[in-house]
């Protein structure tokens, strides 16, 4: 066999395990409403805190455990489990990125991103906020 | 109006310096442009001189402007913008150079300056290739510091200063006033989470990797446009072994910063961040192969060209990732939202410098000579070639995964990564793996052109042996028990196991066996053990790194909500709440929370943990420390965890606090119940009961030390709680210099407080407790068990000495220059890697 032609198979062999790869297991954005309809599907929900409800956290007594209320913008709210510690800023986020599962009205959250003014120091609005607080 | 105690002069200083740097990169860039382009000797050597002088002065300058940003920073200058951003007076003098490069513009810098130092050992050392070469450099510094020159050009400010000043920046009240300044106490100062030694270390010698790579495309352009086809690659390979150390250095000690001090667990999560360094590295790797291929058969050419552009432009295109915000949500550490100008400016740099020289390349691409005749398959640069091949392939497949963001921003979709986004990376690299191991651990006894069938079989049987009956007794006696994944990808972890061992092990007998221990012919086969020694440890520590937090197995799992899934228990419970001075068993240590510590740094508190592992048959304590992570817990509540690592040569366990109690900010407002008490007395409290044992004076003992001008009564006390455990307290009472103190002693585990408050008549004594549970201290704590973790360490500095042996043997150093070069990079390697671990 010609080496060439072995050098373009490993490179069709490799082209073609990547697009395999490719074509599994993305997941995507979605509402709460639209994962309601993707029961068990895993998605990334695009969403904020909702504070008139209560968080439920005790580290004392399960420190794996954590439930609070999520709204989106489009003023769905769902119940979400996450089975860890709660991240300390929950409640200063301005907005969350719960990645996870649909399960029934439970939105199964396996990681927790947290967009917080804290971290933000580029962000000019915050900036003019905190630039007298000190 | 005038503003009051401004210091304007050092940033009007820097700024001038930072508009002399452009220019002078401007007049650099054509004059050696024109020389590059003037065939007469004469006239070609006074444009040289000419646009030497521009790039000095532009040298010069752009130092000046790094002493200005840091003296403004030392000075804590906030009436710029960049030093309010950037510096606190809390921050320890050694973080000054860390917040220079935290930010967006002294990041810039800092690429710049290292072009500074390469342009200048390249005008010494590149001779008929120096205007050419120069030239890209200065191209690259005009976009450089063009990013942070700070000029409006019809309304919109092209690039951003870091000499702005705060008041013409953010809009306020406090500005109107003359002495605005009074209003701000304290910048804010570096992000928690950068706080660190490595913050210090690593942005410089990642970015001399990153600006390091403009070195072999400026080469193969030089080559483009004098039409000397392939003169350039024997000249540039030192280089691009430079440049593949320097750059796979930084990347892991990257890894290696991520281990130490941040709290994900590990040394790579397969970060858009850090892919975007890594990609680059993959494809200058097989660049540096196809040119070591051309430099010993004369095949692989048009390929060094291809994979050298491609290096620097996919260099550029990370910068282009992290720096635009266009990563968003998708990872920890990326710069946020830099303003559409400068997107526009990161975008066209992207692309200013590779698409020309691509667009030289493919005009003369037929020109570029190349071998008709096939490679013999038993030829060591067929092999190579293919190695390079599989690397190339890599690095496409993992920045095609990681662009995701971009496709969305193109193409409107709204694709996330998948669940488990390090699995979709490993089961595809795990593969890698075992190709490049098997290749790295064949290839050396493969020979240019062909191979002696018998010579090969006879020289790779023992290394093949030995690695198949080493692998079998690992998987007996120490088996890689990742099942997390199925079956198929823990057969997958083996092989690469196997063939990384067998990688070792070939390129050590390579070593011995053909060249002798001539170890300064060997730079590549001792780059190869260590990268496979490498990816053996990694596979090692991360397929057997263990949670022994586990919550599910200590029994202390008390479930309090209701669980509207049902299924809790599932899920592995991997935080682990320690109370204070309250024993709690994980893994093989019981652990036990002692005590914090303030540091010095503001909000900064260290944890004390005490590990004891007992021997359960002779009760004796086999092991015994205190390891001490420690937290931020900035005033919004926002915390930052550091981790605490015990470190042993064959494991480390890993610790770090994921919630801490917050002290309760409504008063203590329980008081003690008085109690008189004689000696063997008990009284009741809600869990239990304590008896009074005994009362001493002046008792000398591991607590207490007293004076003899002292009177100190110690009360001694055992408490009995309704569960069976008991524990001791010594409430005192002293007489100091004739003032009466009391030392209360508190049980925390059953959250009783005693106090001892004197003598009553017919030997009684006052005793008082307190019961409060609101003043429960407790962590919340991650621990892991990392095995074998150093070998991934050692890989890499073996992997680094053996670029550096490569690089020393192919510029033909003295070997005076050799060893010293050697010792300077392992006596670094060893002070980051070992005492920067303290």
């Amino acid at each position: 066999m010609k080496t060439s032609s072995i050098v373009i198979l490993v490179v069709i062999a490799a082209a073609i395990g990547a697009l395999l790869m490719y074509s599994v297991d993305f997941s995507t954005y979605d509402t709460i409403g639209s994962a309601k309809e993707k029961q068990g599907q895993y998605v990334h929900l695009i969403a904020k805190l909702d504070k008139s409800k209560p968080i439920q956290y005790d580290a004392l007594k399960d420190p794996n455990y954590l439930s609070f209320y999520a709204v989106d913008s489009l003023g769905n709210s769902t119940q979400v489990i996450y089975r860890n510690t709660k991240p300390a800023e929950l409640e200063q986020s301005e907005r969350v990125v719960l990645k996870g599962k649909m399960e029934g009205n439970v939105f199964e959250c396996n990681d927790i991103l947290l967009k917080c003014p804290s971290k933000y120091k580029d962000d000019k609005k915050q900036l003019e906020k905190t630039v007298t607080q000190y | 109006m005038t503003f009051e105690n401004e210091h304007l002069l050092p940033g009007q200083v820097g700024h001038f310096f930072v508009l002399l740097a452009f220019v002078a990169s401007i007049v650099s860039a054509i004059s050696y442009f024109t020389a590059s382009k003037t065939q007469l000797e004469n006239e070609k050597q006074s444009w040289i001189r000419f646009a030497r002088g521009a790039f000095f002065i532009q040298a010069f300058s752009l130092f000046a402007v790094f002493c200005c940003i840091y003296y403004i920073c030392s000075n804590h200058y906030y009436e710029y913008l960049y030093v309010y951003k950037h510096a606190s007076r809390e921050l320890e003098p050694k973080y000054l150079l860390a917040c220079i490069w935290e930010g967006q513009e002294g990041s810039f810098l800092l690429w710049a300056l290292w072009h500074c130092a390469l342009g200048m050992v390249l005008i010494f050392t590149a001779k008929k290739r120096e205007a050419a070469i120069l030239s890209i450099i200065n191209t690259a510094q005009f976009f450089l510091i063009l990013m942070i020159l700070g000029l409006y050009i019809f309304n919109v400010r092209i690039g951003s200063s870091p000499f702005v000043l705060t008041r013409n920046e953010l809009a306020g009240p406090i500005f109107s006033q003359p002495n605005y300044l009074s209003f701000i106490k304290d910048g804010i100062g570096l992000n928690p989470l950068l706080r660190n030694y490595w913050m210090v270390i690593h942005p410089p010698i990642l970015f001399l990797g990153f600006a390091s790579t403009i070195v072999p495309i400026a080469f193969a352009y030089s080559s483009l446009v004098s039409k000397d086809w392939g003169g350039w690659v024997k000249a540039a390979l030192p280089w691009t072994l430079f440049s593949a150390c320097v750059l796979g250095t930084g990347i892991m000690m990257g890894g290696k910063w991520a281990y130490e001090s941040l709290s994900f667990g590990g040394y790579w999560a397969w970060d858009p961040v850090e892919n975007a360094a890594f990609v680059p590295w993959l494809i200058l790797v097989a660049g540096l192969h196809c040119m070591a291929i051309f430099n010993s058969t004369k095949n692989a050419l048009r390929a060094s060209y291809l994979f050298i552009i491609l290096t620097y432009l996919f260099v550029l295109y990370s910068t282009f990732l992290t720096r635009t915000g266009i990563l968003g949500d998708t990872s920890v550490h990326s710069f946020t939202e830099a303003g559409t100008a400068m997107n526009v400016l990161i975008g066209i740099y992207v692309v200013a410098i590779s698409l020309p020289v691509f667009y030289l390349f493919f005009k003369n691409y037929s020109k570029i000579p190349s071998i008709q005749k096939e490679e013999d398959m038993s030829s060591r640069e067929f092999w190579m070639f293919i190695g390079g091949l599989i690397l190339f392939l890599s690095a496409l497949f993992v920045i095609s995964i990681t662009s995701l963001p971009v496709y969305n921003k193109i193409f409107g979709t709204n694709l996330a990564d998948p669940q488990d986004r390090e699995f979709a990376y490993n089961k595809v690299l795990v593969l890698v793996a075992v190709i490049v191991g098997l290749l790295t651990g064949v290839s050396q006894f493969l020979r240019y052109k062909n191979t002696d069938k018998k010579y090969l079989i006879k020289k790779i049987a023992w290394p093949l042996g030995i690695s198949v009956v080493g692998t079998g007794l690992l998987m007996i006696f120490y088996p890689v028990d990742y099942t997390q994944k199925g079956p198929g990808f823990l057969v997958a972890v083996n092989l690469a196991l196997f063939a990384s061992i067998f990688s070792v092990l070939a390129n050590g007998f390579y070593l011995k066996s053909v060249l002798k221990w001539n170890l300064k012919a060997g730079g590549a086969a001792i780059a190869h053990l260590g990268f496979a020694l490498m990816i053996g440890g990694m596979l090692i520590s991360s397929g057997n790194k263990k949670v022994i937090s586990d919550n599910s197995k200590t029994g202390l799992f008390i479930p309090f909500a209701k669980d509207p899934t049902g299924r809790g228990t599932e899920n592995p419970m991997e935080n682990l709440t320690l109370l204070k001075d309250v024993p709690t068993r994980m893994g093989k240590y019981t652990v036990t929370y002692v005590s914090d510590s303030a540091s010095n740094e503001k909000d900064r508190t260290f944890y004390n943990l005490h590990f004891q592992k007992i021997d359960s048959v002779s009760g004796k304590v086999e092991e015994n420390f205190v390891l001490s992570p420690d937290a931020y817990r900035m005033k919004d509540n926002n915390l930052t965890s550091n981790p605490g690592t015990k470190h042993y040569l064959t494991h480390d366990i890993f610790t770090y606090i994921s919630t801490i109690s917050v002290p309760d900010a409504s008063k203590d407002t329980t008081t003690f119940k008085p109690h008189t008490l004689a000696i063997g007395d008990s009284v009741f409290y809600s869990k239990g009961y304590y008896v009074l044992n005994g009362i001493e004076k002046n008792p000398d003992n591991e607590r207490f030390h007293f004076s003899p001008a002292d009177t100190a009564l110690v009360a001694d006390i055992t408490v009995f709680s309704n569960n069976g455990t008991s524990y001791k307290a010594y409430p005192a009472l002293v007489i100091q210099n004739q003032e009466l103190n009391f030392i209360n002693d508190t049980v925390n585990a059953e959250n009783l407080y005693l106090n001892f408050s004197g003598i009553s008549n017919g030997n009684k004594f006052k005793i008082n407790s307190k019961e409060n549970d609101k003043l429960t201290e407790f962590i919340t704590l991650k621990a892991y068990y990392f095995p074998y973790i150093n070998l991934v360490w050692l890989g890499l500095v073996i992997m680094s000495v053996g670029f550096v042996v490569s690089l020393v043997n192919r510029v033909k150093a003295p070997r005076i220059w050799a060893y010293m070069s050697i010792g300077l990079v392992l006596m670094f390697l060893f002070y980051l890697f070992l005492l920067a671990n303290n």
